[in-house]
């Protein structure tokens, strides 16, 4: 019994991305294999890691995730410049935290102020985040997207409760799109046929099936992520055909394992090293899962996982 | 290849006398062939037909334990590729390499961090479970000695002796005769005198190549040689050859029933980044492999393995569940709100965030209802004012707050009047109904 392998042949493909301006375009997804396969197919662009900033200092972040920004924090210019010329970093993706109702508050007219500051001073790609409240996301991303009109950025997220003013927004300024529904294959399909029947373009949107930490909820977001990569590629399902976020920062650094102290928890060991740990785990695991690109915040988790994908590809 | 459902029910006593469990012999015989049934269960096959039935039926990836006792682990019997289609079953062991040219102290430290590597974590008592031992000094009678300290110091621990040397093979080996040790080094150079000690000492036999096909060819031959129990090593060390090989063994064995490589894969994840050899380690427990042999564990990468292995290994058919009980958030006061949700493992960790997002120091109730999220369990009669209000009182949650105020999931409003009857003196406060409203629910309360 000599060995062949069994190689797959995929009938469908990734939609290819691109974010930000020539000469600093980055391409992301356009592979017609399962991450990382191409013993049996192609998968002509790496995944894309954006560093995370916000347009409000990180007090809500632990002391060790603020500390590699605690000298340019203050200021969303300044950490955005540190990101790209001292962090080498690919691309942003910028935070409008501080307008959540139950934080700052920013009005709308602040975070594209916001964003307009920041884009002039970077020319990496952007990405451009609401606080995820749907209400207000509406009206701040709509100011944003304007503020940055033409510098095809990622505009994100639009969720069932407000796709239509945010998709709208990304459509009028020449924005890619994030789609995210809550963890399950069927809402996720269902908001992009939504997005495509008023007229957006299904090549421009990103899914976001709903990030999830290692330890909680990690195995739910990576099989729906499985689950929609094997629909794109094997069933040629067009609309599952979108590259794969995960939000990756956003959900590590607030759960017990990122916070408590070593004092608290001796058996954990160190703390620092058990969060960056923890957050470079979870980004290893979406993209093996089908995660083509990542939203992340520590400087040593970012440079791990970029090590781990030069490994893979 | 395996055989279909007819052709197994051929083979079958065809009496449909339902001792198997099964209304007939032509239904047993469908769940043979998707491996839902063993064997076993029939009482009047043949002998012959065991025979034949015998090799179609047994699972792609063989069954293999790993030391006695009961700190010994099932590695194989893997049915899938992706855990969404069925529970990946016998957990990726962790193993802690350790040389045999270290100083006797250094290698005692090392045994005694892998003795000392449990962790608690939602129920689950997680270690690293075996010792690689690492035939480094060239020297026989140093391989044999360690091997006999390390059976001094932790009789019970599973073991992995890693040596290409018969020699020394069999200096370790006959330590640990009867202990189900792997002997991994039986390589084209080798085979027949390390197929002769592991069959001596009755341990596993690890068997190593360069690329799949000569992979396949050894296990064969090994095969030949009377040893079943085997582990495989197809030579992949960086990320993407982890990847790729694993990939195509496990498919290989799943998909054609190959059995030269129906067996479980050991993985040598060594890099001087302790960080980076937690990465590719966690690649290993995602892709397949059975034994990831590990060059440090301290307590942070413990628990980040541990956790990753537990997530792929869940059971994905089964919700995960958390515990019942009054979990405390922040440091709540007897003046604190109490909240009520039920044990879906997801439902408990998004309220439980959100909660903690809210910055209000709070009880949260968390009853039992089997796993199923709010609405579900609620449809399914679990999450009922009746159920609830039992649950309170028992739980003792009335007794940590000084108020007589239950605030419930805004999908369940329409028990709020219900509950209130069956809660004497509450009143019963309804939430949103998602959980993403619960900060900006708890600040209007605030205010």
């Amino acid at each position: 019994m000599t060995f062949t392998p069994s190689k797959e042949t995929y009938t469908g493909k990734v939609y290819p991305v691109s974010v930000g301006t020539a000469p600093h375009e980055v391409v992301f997804g356009g592979e017609n294999i399962l991450p990382f396969h191409t013993f049996e197919g192609s998968s002509p662009n790496r995944p894309l890691i954006a560093h995370e900033i916000q347009d409000v200092p990180p007090y809500d972040w632990p002391e060790y995730l603020q500390k590699p920004f605690q000298d340019v924090s203050n200021d969303p210019v300044s950490w955005a410049k540190f990101c790209q010329e001292t962090l080498g970093a690919g691309a942003i993706a910028l935070r409008l935290i501080g307008t959540h109702p139950d934080r700052e508050n920013r009005s709308p007219e602040d975070a594209a102020k916001t964003v307009k500051e920041v884009l002039s001073s970077i020319t990496i790609p952007c990405i451009i985040l609401g606080s995820n409240h749907t209400e207000k996301d509406s009206a701040v991303l709509i100011a944003a997207a304007e503020a940055a009109k033409d510098r095809n950025c990622i505009l994100g997220k639009a969720q069932e409760a407000n796709y239509k003013t945010i998709a709208a927004a990304a459509m009028a300024n020449n924005h890619k799109l994030i789609a995210m529904s809550e963890l399950d294959i069927n809402l996720s399909k269902q908001l992009n046929i939504l997005l495509t029947q008023m007229g957006f373009d299904k090549e421009r949107i990103i899914t976001d099936p709903m990030s999830s930490a290692l330890g909680y909820g990690l195995e739910y977001t990576y099989s729906v992520m499985e689950r929609i990569r094997l629909a794109a590629l094997t069933q040629n399902d067009a609309t599952m055909q979108q590259p794969i976020l995960a939000d990756v920062g956003l959900y590590v650094w607030k759960v017990k394992e990122t916070q408590a102290s070593e004092n608290d928890v001796p058996q954990w060991g160190s703390l620092e090293e058990r969060g960056i740990a923890w957050e470079a785990m979870t980004a290893t695991a979406f993209l093996l899962s089908g995660a083509g690109f990542l939203i992340m915040r520590h400087p040593k988790a970012i440079e791990a996982v970029g090590k781990i994908i030069d490994e893979l590809i | 290849m395996a055989l279909t459902g007819v052709e197994i029910f051929k083979l079958l006593p065809k009496t449909n006398c339902k001792k198997c469990g099964f209304p007939t012999c032509l239904a047993f015989a469908m769940k043979l062939a998707q491996r839902q049934a063993s064997l076993d269960a029939c009482p009047d096959v043949s002998e012959e037909a065991k025979q034949k039935l015998g090799e179609a039926s047994a699972p792609p990836v063989r069954p293999v334990t790993l030391g006695i006792g009961e700190k010994a682990v099932k590695m194989g019997e893997e049915t899938v590729l992706f855990r969404h289609d069925k529970k990946f079953v016998n957990p990726c062991v962790f193993a802690l390499a350790i040389r045999d040219t270290l100083g006797d102290d250094e290698i005692k430290n090392r045994v005694d961090t892998v003795l000392h590597s449990e962790i608690d974590r939602v129920g689950q008592k997680l270690k690293v479970d075996a010792l690689a031992l690492i035939h480094e000094s060239n020297d026989p009678v140093r391989f044999g000695s360690v091997a006999g300290m390390v059976a001094g110091m932790a009789p019970e621990v599973p073991v992995i002796f890693c040596t290409s040397d018969p020699q020394a093979a069999e200096a370790a080996g006959k330590i640990y005769s009867d202990k189900k040790p792997v002997i991994y080094g039986a390589n084209s150079g080798n085979l027949e005198a390390m197929a002769a000690v592991a069959k001596t000492n009755k341990t596993i036999l690890g068997v190593a190549a360069k690329g799949l096909e000569e992979l396949a060819a050894l296990t064969e031959k090994t095969k030949s040689l009377g040893i079943e129990d085997m582990v495989i090593d197809s030579g992949a060390r960086t990320a993407k050859e982890i990847l790729e090989h694993n990939t195509l063994i496990r498919r290989a064995a799943i998909k054609k029933n190959y059995k030269p490589l129906g067996y479980p894969i050991i993985t040598f994840a060594y890099r001087d980044d302790s960080l980076a050899e937690a990465l590719i380690a966690g690649i290993g427990v995602a892709k397949y492999s059975s034994i990831v042999v590990l060059n440090s564990i301290e307590q942070w990468k413990n628990l980040v393995l541990f956790t990753l292995r537990q997530n792929i290994y869940t059971d994905p058919q089964v919700p995960m569940q958390v515990e019942q009980k009054v979990y405390k958030i922040g440091e709540p006061t007897a003046e604190s709100p109490l909240l009520i949700t039920t044990n879906f493992s997801l439902t408990y960790f998004i309220v439980s965030g959100e909660v903690e997002n809210s910055r209000v120091p709070t009880y949260l109730a968390v009853m039992d209802c089997e796993g199923l999220s709010v609405l579900t369990a609620w449809a399914a009669g679990k999450f009922t004012a009746s159920k609830i209000a039992q649950f309170i009182k028992e739980s003792g949650a009335d007794s940590l707050v000084s108020h007589r105020e239950l605030i419930i999931p805004g999908y369940v409003a329409i028990l709020s009047g219900a509950l209130e009857d069956k809660l004497d003196g509450w009143k019963v406060t309804v939430g949103p109904r998602e959980a993403n409203g619960i900060p900006a629910f708890m600040k209007t309360r605030m205010s």
